[in-house]
């Protein structure tokens, strides 16, 4: 059957910001979908609050919410634009979420929305536990022992029946968020508490935990005639207990019998068809018992998941391009395999290497987060590599982290550790998954412990330990050559086959990179490309999707005509995440749009810039120099774009341009001039342009030195890092002692930088473009927070509204200077500071930055696309971008944090940056926008209750006018003693409420009961054992919107003011524009 | 080494013999045990492509047949280390014990491209020596096309297949006894033991008659039905057998062929086959019922394929597989006689089809009784 062809207008709901357990893959999904659609000529309504997204450039959907994905605003764009059908399979947990109580609430019904995909019963009878439990149960698939509670005393039931240790996992969260392993009573209590509370229906699962069982994963596709396929089988490092999305993962499934894999097959396909997924992908998870074989299933996720993302790019099969094609009637064998053009899509990839996932964490962002993997997620990104083999994957795949590992050790990273690990603590450290298990392995092996011992302790299957084993045996082997001369080309290329990197040799055999790599070359022993292509060589594959790997014959055919190779950001992190791979996205759009053969060269599976038809050549490969070079010794491009991946290709650039390697845009000394500290002091001084004084130092007498010499506040951090890691501002010589100690160990031996700090000045970001001659400002943002946290983590806010038409020309003026000076061809962001209608520079970025796709939805030009073509040699003026668009609209860009997910640590904001994404409120005035930034980030401003301040000594005299506003508004003023004293004398009503040591009833029963609707809290310390700390931690778990500066509570007001007795109106960004 | 002087390096293993066979590759993910103890590939040297092999042993319950027929067996890693606990032993143990040669360590991909661009070809798995002489031997090795290997595999008495095997893994499971038991004479032209157990299984019992058996012979054990397995080499080259089957469609007995015995009935109805260039040997090819328009994932392992314009006007072409639209499975418009080209049996593979064994028994039933 073909597409239906009774409906015509589809709405698609995304993911709203990135968070843990939700990332750049819906972006990916969603734009695929959104694609798909418009294809069969489907008129497409999308909504998503998240600003980076290539889904929400207005060109991706007919009509572009930039709106939160919660239901109120859903039901009212769902009431204006009157869709035929709702697709909610493909914007994550959020939109499944979404979608449900959009049903719940009867809207759907009401306007006649369709949901398409999957109905409202499946989701149920997936999502919820009990209902999906009822369903296994009557297909006879086994299940672990479990029991659902929805109150505390059904948890006390079920811990009767099931026991310790225990799993407790919420129903409709995602990312395992609020579950977890319970292993005495007291935790149990904790855990299930959390899960009730965290859990949208109140709803836990208490299951006995399987300690040791393998898990795996079916990726499967089912369509509306029942035909079945199953995309990719994924085996899980680790076994039970870690989540998957914090487990290292290889495809295919690699220790099953076929006879064993097939009954997981068979078992897949029952679930689908009792659940009732009628069509589009789905997630089955098994556990496996390795003792007898033992299967049970975990859970099914009725939609496009992570999962389905990385399957995607490791067989090459577009699942959610399919799904969204299947939810419109198609069946899979109608549709066409996009890689071989000639078979079709109703059949399962075979692939011909193994893929290996590892993910990515940021535990050293919240000290006091307790860093075990459990079942809740944590980590915050991750790498995909491809090998031929086992050993060559995880090999790569280490080395893909950019976190220092270049492979299963024998790196500089190892060589520089100087820890010594006992007997017992390998075993503890093998026993409870922590970050970097791997390395635990491979202390374990190399301390001569068994496969035996290792798979007892660790539970991880014995044939990776023995394949690690391997690895690290022919290492010894290396090792034993002595030196880099005595490598021959058959070992040598041997050890490549296993993974083994350039700075391996480099680091076993004290030799340079370089050396190795000229050595390497000399033998001959060069990578070969081989395709991703679905069926294993079956079949003539026409999508070029390549990986490396060291055998006998290449299948990269590179073409005459003019390329560029466009580097990308690599595993997400915290500091770089979908706002660059957006910008790789524009690059290789516009190279394409230029008739330039785009390469894109990226390692992260999440994201939409590794999607195979984005770009002319795909290199799925990791982003250290060997990888990058060797792709460009075989494409030859004319130039190489660094700008757009964040820090990752800028670290690379100077490499790459020594190693010959034409850097296209800004020089590589442009970058370093704006980098190096002294050649940038230099170069704002000879500009007349003023800088916070700002010197190094190393070790702690030196610090202590510098801080008395510039003076208190100072700002202290590492030289060299991203995203503002281990920065901290020091007030006085008792914080800098401290501080200085941790930032010593994170700059790894290089300087600390210390520098004058301008307390509470206005911090602004300046995106700007230019092509050598020609600088035109992209926007000026104005943070909302004051200097002193992280760009990255405050609100802020286009057009500016606290500038005078002054400063903003001295602003403009600055950076046409510093773009001119750095001779910047592309994009150039610049922070200043603002301090007494001074304009301070304090950093320069001759790249794009974080903000680039706020700015480019905010101003609705693409400015990721024209900076790319101002670096293939155009002008502004041709390309019709000449003057500074200043919208008449607000745009609000506000940050959103994990902190849910590290329950130790604190929750205020600080130089070193810990958001994870960003949501955008678009709306013609200041207030609305604001309301709507912080609904989209999940803190939506309440209109009436009760609301709790205290703040710190110095912020007091501000405290009147706000508690003023807040009477205004109706709200009812809750305050300790000393505020509420304050508060009073200004003539305002408050209500006086103990502290945490005064005694009970106090503020913290106040959040734990679900009292107050809002909380206004400066910081008077950084202690996070604090009673304020404690309040803070409950009230972002209970979800009350927390403020911690004084202009964000501004703001707040502001926002909430605007919401007084007015509705919200939603609005397509093609409105704003036009 | 292949005869147009394309060779490859590896590491050996397994028997020390030299290995001939037409070399051809097979893209399923598991199943390299039951691939290898399949007697269609008698003659053949198979290439897995998928790259890391053995990882889970061999244990003799997954075997599908005592004996390994293949001439060789080529793959990217062969592992060192088995994880299973089924295992009984490793996979280089058993090709050792087996008398096959293996290799590992070469581009497989690359071999599997010259296939796939090239058809498939003979080839040798022996170690390097003079290359002239090696090629030269590869050239004197027969070919696929006119070679009779069902007499090398099909070699017994008629025995009875026994029940009982009852791993908790077996595709059996997944089959429900049928009533009333029927009796079924299997022709082993190389038959998989799976596709036996399916037989016993779906409620037939299950009597084993030799390839050259003759009609007469089968049915004097009075059979309701007849089943013609799956076997190696070129079918044209069995005219014995398509004699003997040619007889017994004449009876209107119930007849259901799996892969060769598709074959050899598209022979036996006046049809003919061809040479595939590279065959289809995988676990993931999508054939098409024509009469409901399902897909399912099949199992295929087959050089030779029907050709649908010769097939007479009371045949009708009932399955294709639509990745290269090619016949997968005829039906008699009148008689009782269906056939496949692919592994309803699976083993390895999708338990998709495993209905066709109840369709058969239907079929038998009905037939029985109108008999009656």
């Amino acid at each position: 059957m073909p597409k239906r062809t009774d409906i015509k207008k589809i709405m698609i709901i995304g993911s709203g910001p990135i968070i843990i357990g939700q990332a750049c893959e819906f972006d990916y999904s969603g734009t695929q979908a959104c694609k798909a659609l418009r294809e069969e000529g489907y008129e497409v309504i999308l909504v998503n609050s998240n600003p980076a997204t290539i889904m929400t450039d207005p060109e991706m959907a007919d009509r572009t919410y930039v709106e939160p994905v919660t239901p109120d605003i859903c039901a009212r764009i769902i009431e204006k634009e009157r869709p035929d059908a709702l697709l909610p399979t493909l914007g994550g947990q959020t939109a499944l979420n979404c979608a449900m109580a959009l049903f719940q609430r009867g809207v759907l019904e009401k306007f006649g929305v369709e949901m398409i995909g999957a109905n409202a019963e499946a989701i149920h009878k997936a999502e919820d536990r009990g209902a999906f439990k009822a369903a296994m149960q009557r297909i006879g698939i086994g299940l672990p022992n479990s029991r659902v509670a929805h109150t505390w005393a059904e948890c006390q039931a079920a811990f009767t029946a099931v026991g310790l240790p225990a799993v407790i996992r919420p129903g409709f969260t995602m990312g395992g968020t609020g579950g977890g392993i319970a292993f005495n009573v007291e935790e149990y209590e904790e855990i299930c508490r959390k899960g009730l509370a965290l859990s949208p229906t109140s709803e836990v699962l208490v299951e006995e935990y399987l300690a040791g069982w393998k898990e795996f994963e079916l990726e499967v596709m089912r369509d509306k005639n029942d035909n079945f396929v199953v995309i990719c089988s994924i085996e899980n490092l680790d076994p039970m207990g870690v989540h998957t999305g914090d487990s290292i993962t290889v495809a295919p499934a690699l220790t099953l019998t076929d006879k064993e894999y097939q009954q997981m097959r068979d078992d897949a396909k029952a679930i689908m068809r009792e659940i009732g997924v009628e069509t589009g992908g789905s997630n089955v998870q098994f556990a496996v018992d390795p003792r007898n074989g033992r299967r049970i299933v975990i859970e099914m996720n009725p939609r496009v998941s992570r999962s389905s993302a990385l399957a995607s790019k490791a067989t090459g099969f577009p699942i959610a391009k399919f799904a969204a094609k299947l939810a419109v009637g198609y069946t899979l064998d109608e549709l066409q395999n996009d890689i071989t053009k000639a078979t079709p899509a109703s059949f399962e990839p075979s692939i011909d290497y193994i893929v290996v996932k590892t993910p990515r964490w940021a535990f050293e962002k919240f000290p006091g987060a307790n860093p075990v993997l459990t079942t809740q997620m944590k980590s915050v990104g991750e790498a995909m590599s491809i090998g031929r083999t086992f050993k060559e994957a995880i090999q790569k795949a280490m080395r893909s982290l950019e976190t220092g590992r270049f492979g299963f050790g024998a790196d500089r990273k190892e060589a520089l550790e100087t820890r010594k690990f006992s007997r017992q603590e390998l075993k503890a450290g093998l026993i409870v998954p922590g970050v970097e298990r791997i390395f635990m392995i491979r202390r374990a092996l190399r301390a001569g412990m068994t496969t035996h011992e290792i798979c007892t302790y660790s539970g991880i299957d014995p044939w990776f330990i023995d394949n690690f084993r391997e690895i690290l045996e022919f290492e010894r082997h290396l090792r034993g050559l002595g030196t880099l001369d005595k490598l021959d080309a058959d070992t040598l290329r041997e050890a490549k086959r296993m993974g083994f990197a350039d700075a391996q040799f480099a680091t076993m055999f004290n030799v340079s990179e370089m050396a190795v790599r000229e050595h390497r070359k000399k033998l001959g022993v060069t990578p070969v490309y081989k395709l991703v292509d679905t069926c294993a060589a079956e079949f003539e594959a026409r999508t070029p999707y390549y990986y490396s790997t060291y055998e006998e014959e290449t299948e990269v055919a590179p073409s005459d005509r003019r390329k560029v190779m466009v580097i990308g950001g690599g595993p997400n992190r915290i500091g770089q995440g979908i706002e660059f791979d957006y910008c790789c996205v524009h690059a290789s759009m516009a190279l394409r749009e230029l008739g330039i053969e785009s390469i894109m060269v990226n390692s992260n599976p999440e994201t939409v810039s590794t999607d195979f038809d984005i770009s002319d050549d795909l290199f799925f490969e990791p982003l250290t120099f060997e990888d990058v070079m060797n792709i460009y010794d075989v494409m030859k491009p004319e130039g190489v774009i660094v700008q757009f991946g964040g820090q990752t290709p800028i670290n690379l650039a100077r490499k790459l341009h020594e190693a010959g390697v034409p850097i296209i845009g800004t020089s590589v000394d442009s970058i370093d001039t704006a980098s190096d500290r002294e050649k940038f002091h230099a170069l704002v001084k000879q500009l007349g342009i003023k800088q916070p004084k700002g010197t190094m130092a190393t070790g702690i007498d030196g610090a202590l030195a510098a801080a008395r010499d510039i003076g208190f506040p100072v700002l202290v951090r590492p030289s060299f890092v991203l995203g503002g890691r281990a920065m901290e501002i020091c007030y006085d010589e008792g914080e800098l002692r401290h501080f200085v100690g941790l930032a010593v160990e994170a700059a790894e031996g290089k300087p600390i930088l210390i520098d004058q700090f301008l307390d509470s000045a206005i911090e602004i970001d300046v995106d700007c473009i230019s092509d050598g001659e020609t600088t035109v400002i992209a926007g000026i943002m104005e943070q909302i927070e004051y200097a002193g946290v992280h760009s990255g983590d405050s609100m802020c806010s286009i057009p500016t509204r606290n500038l005078s038409e002054n400063v903003l020309r001295d602003i403009r003026e600055t950076a046409r200077k510093l773009a001119k000076a750095l001779n910047v061809k592309g994009l150039m962001n610049v922070q200043l500071a603002i301090k007494d209608d001074q304009v301070w520079v304090i950093e320069v970025n001759p790249r794009a930055s974080r903000t680039v796709p706020f700015v480019a939805k905010a101003i609705g030009v693409p400015i990721a696309k024209l900076a790319t073509k101002v670096m293939c040699g155009h002008k502004l003026r041709d390309l019709g971008f000449t003057d500074e668009i200043v919208p008449r609209h607000y745009s609000i860009k506000k940050p959103v944090f994990p902190f849910n997910k590290f329950p130790g640590a604190d929750t205020l904001l600080a130089p070193e940056m810990r958001s994870t994404g960003e949501v955008m409120g678009i709306d013609v005035t200041y207030g609305r926008a604001m309301a709507k930034a912080q609904a989209g980030a999940s803190q939506a401003l309440p209109r009436k209750g009760k609301v709790f301040i205290s703040v710190k000594k110095t912020d007091k005299q501000h405290l009147p006018p706000i508690a003023q506003k807040l009477h205004e508004l109706g709200f009812e003023i809750v305050a300790t003693k000393g505020t509420a004293d304050i508060i009073r004398a200004a003539g305002i009503p408050v209500q006086s409420v103990n502290k945490i040591q005064e005694g009970r009833p106090n503020v913290l029963d106040l959040v734990i009961n679900g009292e107050l609707v809002l909380l206004i809290n400066t910081p008077s310390g950084k202690d996070p054992h604090t009673d304020e700390a404690t309040m803070r931690k409950k009230s972002i778990m209970k979800g009350v919107p927390t403020l911690t500066t004084l202009s964000a509570a501004e703001a707040a007001i502001k926002a909430m003011q605007s919401l007084k007795g007015e509705e919200e109106t939603v609005r397509p960004l093609q409105e704003f524009y036009a | 080494m292949l005869e147009d002087g394309r060779a490859f390096r590896g590491r050996l293993f397994g028997s020390e013999r030299k290995g001939f066979g037409e070399v051809v590759f097979n893209t399923a993910l598991t199943g390299y045990q039951e691939i290898i103890t399949d007697p269609s590939y008698a003659g053949q040297i198979v290439t897995m492509t998928a790259t890391q092999i053995g990882n889970y042993g061999i244990n003799a319950e997954d075997n599908e047949c005592e004996k390994a027929w293949l001439g060789g067996f080529v793959c990217r890693e062969l592992s060192s280390i088995v994880s299973n606990f089924r295992s009984e032993k490793t996979l280089s143990e058993f090709l050792r014990e087996q008398d096959v040669p293996g290799i590992d360590g070469l581009d497989t991909r690359a071999l599997t491209l010259h296939l796939r661009k090239h058809g498939a070809m003979r080839g040798v798995i022996a170690p390097a020596q003079d290359a002239a002489a090696l090629l030269a031997d590869v050239k004197a090795s027969p070919t696929m096309e006119g070679q009779d290997l069902v007499k090398v595999v099909s070699n017994r008495a008629p025995w009875d297949m026994q029940a009982g095997y009852e791993s908790a893994f077996a595709e059996t499971s997944v089959l429900k006894p049928l009533t009333p038991r029927l009796k079924c004479a299997a022709l082993d032209y190389g038959a998989k033991t799976n596709i036996l157990r399916c037989l016993v299984q779906t409620g037939f019992d299950v009597r084993v008659f030799n390839a050259t058996a003759k009609a007469e012979e089968i049915l004097a054990w009075g059979p309701d039905a007849v089943f013609l397995s799956n076997g190696p080499g070129d079918p044209a080259a069995l005219d014995y057998a398509i004699a003997e089957i040619k007889k017994l469609i004449a009876r209107k007995l119930p007849i259901f062929g799996i892969c060769l015995g598709h074959q050899l009935l598209t022979w036996a109805f006046g049809g003919r086959t061809y040479k595939l260039k590279f065959g289809h040997h995988a676990a993931n090819h999508p054939v098409k019922e024509l009469a409901t328009g399902l897909v399912e994932i099949t199992s295929q392992n087959h050089g030779f394929a029907t050709d649908p314009k010769s097939l007479p006007a009371d045949v009708e072409i009932s399955h294709m597989n639509i990745n290269d639209n090619t016949v997968s499975g005829i039906r008699h418009k009148t008689l009782p006689v269906f056939s496949v080209q692919y592994h309803p049996e699976a083993s390895p593979g999708p338990h998709d089809s495993l209905h066709l064994f109840k369709r058969f028994h239907a079929m038998a039933v009905e037939h029985s009784s109108v008999r009656a």
